[in-house]
């Protein structure tokens, strides 16, 4: 067994209510490591030969919540998402932070498998190898807060009962969906405390098609073994010193981007990415700072960076709306992408959205989708059943979020996400609408726009990304270079959070990997054999797709119209992409990567990788 | 070594705690080498997201537990002013958990002894982890005498007054 793991890994059918334990070989963990690597493994060697038939959220779809090694030894604890995408049809790595992935090690497993659909509600309880099926009917239709509230005291009340002597018991650690996940909605999020959130993807909604409403986990072990505990404990040390000296980064989180990114780099979704600008004092992290945060400093296991906050309104219309931060992310999707410029309204509406379990980023992308339809009279109060949808109008985005996550009237439309939203839309009103669903492959942009040039995310970023427009896992070149994707499928698989690698030298990560596994790894190595086969492996089964959609690397590599367009405003007004040059970066994309000229993934890449099988599925698609 | 005269106390700001755990994981290194938050002497709660607060002894300044033990298996340390847990002695009976007026200890979950703060024999770990971090909820002082006892909560108090301090009347609701 190799240093690091808890070496099992629960697997639950929710169809039969079989629990078992599942091991895998050491060479397959020493591969593909944990996390987003492993769970393409899985879902590869499980339903790879007949992926395009798998319906994301029917009960053959494969439901993983999985640690790496890293998990609970790097400072920020997170625990990855997978599955098959009800999003982008391939698979995504969706991440999360919060004690769930450690009290999961604790309790002795690395991971979970859930396999089928249950009959009615539930919820698993672990405790350590005890783990059960729970009745969750009357936590179904529950929003976020109190479906914590209620599952928490009823798991607390279920140790004090079965171990009357152990003295208190802590919280169990809980991922769970709102009623968005419930009703299926694909920009429905996995949630953790109110309200980290496992977003891209949508695998809420999967969770919601087995009717699994929460997972709650208390492990009383220690974590796994390592090899170098020493080591390990001066790693540690060195990731916290160099994140202490990031002293406005700790205070301000993301949260300082709301502004920042609008102003300075100019690369904010305004009013539906129509503009990228603003220079809005009114949205300053000042603000937000002074009259919204309750809790200056808010993290998870073992962070130092604690980038997270706590906001609540305090009087006036919204008094009582609550929820972490807004990160930059929610800020900016439910703020100037909106129209809305005021923080409370921001926080707001963000408090809502955790509310429902909807993902603030795909779905304050795709009701900027449709405020933009009304602004262009293509959507009107009719088919918006009664919705005046003005840019600005908090409650009237409130309102809509609402028949999102319920999927009422035009609601069950937008519950699609953009992309399905705007053909199924299109075709009613007989209209091409994809130029204005900023996505890619299936899955919204993050806040970060290409156009100025300023940002991180370069014009290939999102287009050649095997995980469409998810902003932590972008595409780029040099491939072992710090935005490469390549070193983010290593976040990812190790399991911790990105944010705590800002400042910290790149190789940190790999001597990390050696304290805790004992195992040698070398950026080469890691970028050129190992992620290069996790993405090859994500990039064919994003290419296989289906049953609803289909990639065509020719059609969508590439990025939403939109970026096309020059910028109309700011201090890079005029700016766009350049298709030529787009071209020619993708080109050399492919090349690096070893990808065809119809970005199909080379027989010669694949089979240097050994993974000949893929080579094999993919011949149809050449 | 701390430069504060022994016996020591550790203050708390339980409202400024940011959930960060450095001191479980603190903690459990300095007593098991391991990185075991249920072993941990101090146990970060959060029955309410965002009321995350540290829970471990106050040194109550009549020390109920050691009272309490049948077995004289807790003993008050003359040099810190901390509770020892003689391992040998100790049957997990529990009896120190119900004395406590906060119910501070809790059980070893691997072994049957009590765990209480012993505050590392005068080098508090989790006051230096979370000083480094300046979040400052833990600090270390001389001891005096004041009402320690009254820090002395169980999880549950504490998270009532704490989403009050925090939330507002509102916090009242989560609870
Ligand atoms: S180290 Fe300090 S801030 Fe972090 S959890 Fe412990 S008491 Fe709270
Ligand atoms: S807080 Fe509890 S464990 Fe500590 S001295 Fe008081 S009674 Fe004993
Ligand atoms: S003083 Fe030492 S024993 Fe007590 S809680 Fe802190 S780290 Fe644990």
């Amino acid at each position: 067994m190799i240093f690091g793991y808890a070496g099992k890994f629960l697997e639950v059918d929710l169809s039969t209510e079989d629990i078992k334990e599942t091991r895998f070989d050491d060479d397959v963990l020493k591969e593909y490591i944990g996390g987003r690597g492993l769970a393409a493994k899985i879902l590869w060697n499980r339903l790879g030969s007949r992926w395009e038939t798998v319906d994301p959220l029917e009960p053959e779809n494969i439901l993983l919540f999985l640690t790496g090694p890293l998990t609970g030894f790097f400072p920020g604890g997170r625990i990855c998402v997978s599955g098959k995408s009800p999003q982008s049809n391939g698979v995504v790595g969706s991440t999360v932070a919060g004690e769930f992935g450690i009290e999961l090690r604790c309790a002795g497993y690395d991971g979970i498998i859930v396999l089928g659909e249950s009959e009615k509600p539930v919820y698993l309880f672990i405790k350590d190898s005890d783990v059960e099926v729970r009745d969750a009917g009357h936590v179904w239709g529950k929003d976020a807060k109190k479906t914590v509230a209620m599952l928490t005291k009823e798991c607390r009340e279920l140790l004090k009962s079965r171990f009357p002597r152990y003295g208190e018991w802590k919280e169990p650690a809980m991922l769970y969906i709102g009623p968005a996940g419930e009703n299926k909605v694909r920009t429905a999020v996995v949630a953790a405390k109110w309200t980290h959130a496992a977003g891209y993807g949508g695998y809420g909604a999967v969770m919601g098609s087995k009717k699994l409403k929460a997972i709650a986990v208390k492990g009383t072990g220690p974590l796994p073994e390592v090899a170098d505990m020493e080591k390990v404990k001066k790693l540690m040390q060195r990731v916290c010193e160099d994140v202490y000296e990031e002293e406005l980064w700790r205070r301000w989180g993301t949260g300082a981007a709301g502004y920042e990114v609008g102003a300075k780099t100019s690369s904010e979704p305004i009013r539906n990415w129509q503009e990228e600008w603003h220079d809005d004092k009114s949205f300053g992290v000042d603000k937000f700072e002074n009259r919204f945060w309750i809790k200056p400093y808010w993290g998870d296991f073992g962070c130092p960076t604690t980038c997270l906050k706590v906001a609540m309104v305090k009087d006036g219309k919204f008094k009582g709306a609550i929820t972490d931060n807004p990160d930059y992310e929610m800020q900016a999707y439910l703020g100037p992408n909106l129209g809305i410029f005021t923080p409370e309204e921001n926080v707001f509406l963000v408090s809502l959205i955790d509310d429902l379990g909807l993902c603030g980023i795909q779905t304050g992308n795709v009701m900027g989708f449709a405020a933009e339809l009304f602004q262009r009279g293509i959507l009107t109060r009719e088919d918006l059943g009664g919705l005046e949808l003005k840019w600005g109008d908090a409650e009237a985005f409130a309102a809509l979020a609402k028949k999102i996550a319920f999927r009422e009237g035009i609601g069950d439309l937008l519950a699609e996400g953009t992309y399905r939203a705007a053909l199924k839309i299109g075709k009613e009103k007989n209209a091409d609408l994809l130029s204005y669903a900023v996505q890619s492959k299936g899955v919204s942009i993050g806040a970060h726009g290409i156009r100025s040039g300023k940002d991180y995310p370069k014009i290939i970023s999102y287009a050649c990304s095997v995980q469409g427009g998810d902003h932590t896992s972008t595409a780029g070149l040099p491939l072992d270079w710090g935005g490469s994707e390549l070193m983010e499928i290593f976040n990812d698989s190790g399991v911790y959070c990105n944010f705590n690698t800002f400042g910290v030298p790149r190789n940190v990560r790999f001597q990390f990997y050696k304290a805790v596994t004992g195992l040698k790894l070398t950026r080469k190595e890691w970028c050129y054999e190992k992620a290069l086969r996790v993405l090859q492996m994500q990039r064919a089964l994003l290419l296989l797709g289906g049953p609803d959609l289909k990639w065509n690397p020719k059609i969508h590599d590439d990025n939403p119209s939109r970026f096309y367009e020059p910028l109309p405003s700011g201090p890079y007004k005029g700016k766009t992409v350049n298709r030529a040059r787009f071209q020619k970066k993708k080109k050399e994309y492919y090349e690096a990567v070893g990808w065809d000229e119809n970005g199909v993934p080379s027989s010669e890449v694949l089979r240097r990788l050994g993974l000949d099988d893929v080579d094999r599925t993919l011949k149809k698609l050449r | 070594m701390t430069t504060k005269k022994e016996p020591i106390w550790i203050a708390r700001d339980l409202a400024k705690c940011s959930g960060c755990r450095k001191c479980e994981i603190a903690c459990s290194l300095f007593h098991e080498n391991r990185i075991w938050p249920e072993a941990s002497r101090i146990r970060v709660f959060m029955l309410i997201p965002g009321v995350d607060f540290p829970h471990f002894c106050a040194q109550c300044e009549d020390y109920p537990c050691v009272e309490a033990c049948p077995v004289d298996a807790l003993s008050v340390d003359s040099k810190t002013g901390a509770v020892l847990v003689d391992k040998e002695k100790c049957t997990g009976c529990a009896q120190c958990i119900d004395a406590c007026p906060g119910r501070v200890p809790h059980m070893h979950p691997k072994e049957k002894i009590i765990l209480i703060c012993n505050l590392c024999d005068g080098d508090p770990q989790c006051v230096k982890v979370c000083q480094e971090g300046a979040w400052n909820v833990l600090k270390t002082v001389s001891r005096k005498n004041y009402a320690y006892k009254l820090y002395a909560r169980t999880p549950d108090e504490i998270t009532r007054d704490l989403a009050v301090k925090i939330y507002g009347e509102i916090g009242k609701d989560f609870i």
